[in-house]
């Protein structure tokens, strides 16, 4: 693929690109990963949100 | 209108917008990556060097639609902190909070990939003109945003001082639309997507600016899940450390 006398404009401008879009993408799957290890963590630890409680105690009175 | 309540009311649950939002996020990133895919293709085999520019147009395909998503970015902050501040929506902070970064992160792809398209056909990577300083200044803000956030403790007056300033910032974006037909600038006036362009250089414009649209609205998403996440985890910390401290306080008694 020939891309003329400024294909390293060309290259640099894709490359910073996917840089920076690839970064952002694996910043947030890596934040939602931990979000969703600290949530089953505190599962673990028997802490629970009012709801959860609510809903598991209606599952345990029907 | 009742129906419109429940529908907003429906939508404002964090809940229901997890299930909602875990449902259709694989097809919307499904759809992001179909669509750059083919646009890049088109992009590297298919679309002609332009008459003038040569090969250099290629980096259009990359910088248009990241100074779109610039723009929409700051967009959906602005829309979310006005319904935070008027409506309180529950998941409208949420929403501001997750678009900050995304936008930030398109605003430097524009600015660095218009930056290496100028070197060649303006013969300098800057100039401080119009165009170029106001969407150098809405990447300040988008920092401002985000280091404003996380400077305060308290997540509720973050949230409530951080859209003030998103609010006032919004004074940015008719400034960076207009800048070209405001002022003498060196950047070319808009023609992204009129019918003053070719076909084949529209078509993967088009597809390329609908593909990382996508991607955008993944990530926001995305980034909307893990701060939910993120609350909720905070808040069963506090109320561990609350049901510690009254035990403790009991004891002491």
């Amino acid at each position: 693929m020939d891309l003329g006398p400024h294909a390293a404009f060309i290259w640099a401008s894709y490359a910073a690109f996917a840089a920076i879009i690839g970064l952002l993408i694996g910043w947030t799957l890596l934040d939602g990963w931990r979000q969703a290890k600290a949530l089953a963590d505190a599962d673990r630890r028997g802490l629970k949100r009012r709801s959860d409680r609510t809903a598991n105690q209606g599952q345990k009175t029907s | 209108m009742k129906s419109m309540q429940t529908l907003t009311q429906r939508l404002a649950n964090p809940t229901r917008f997890m299930e909602l939002s875990r449902a259709i996020l694989p097809w919307i990133a499904a759809g992001a990556a179909l669509f750059i895919a083919y646009a890049m293709y088109l992009v590297f085999f298919v679309a002609p060097p332009d008459y003038q520019q040569g090969e250099t147009v290629k980096i259009m395909y990359i910088h248009v639609p990241s100074a779109w998503l610039a723009l929409m970015g700051y967009s959906i902050i602005a829309l979310s902190s006005f319904g935070l501040l008027v409506f309180r929506h529950p998941l409208a902070d949420v929403s501001a909070k997750a678009a900050a970064p995304i936008g930030a992160a398109f605003t430097l792809a524009a600015l660095i990939t218009g930056s290496l398209w100028g070197k060649p056909m303006w013969g300098t990577y800057w100039v401080w003109d119009a165009r170029l300083t106001s969407v150098l200044i809405l990447f300040f803000l988008y920092l401002g945003l985000i280091a404003l956030r996380s400077s305060l403790e308290d997540e509720a007056l973050a949230g409530k001082l951080t859209a003030v300033l998103a609010l006032v910032g919004v004074a940015i974006l008719p400034i960076i639309k207009f800048s070209v037909d405001w002022w003498n600038t060196l950047h070319q006036p808009s023609t992204g997507f009129t019918s003053s362009v070719d076909p084949s250089m529209r078509t993967p414009l088009l597809l390329s600016a609908i593909g990382f649209t996508l991607l955008f609205i993944a990530l926001h998403l995305k980034g909307m899940q893990n701060e939910i996440l993120r609350r909720r985890v905070k808040t069963l910390r506090l109320a561990e450390i609350e049901r510690g401290d009254r035990a403790f306080s009991e004891r002491v008694e």
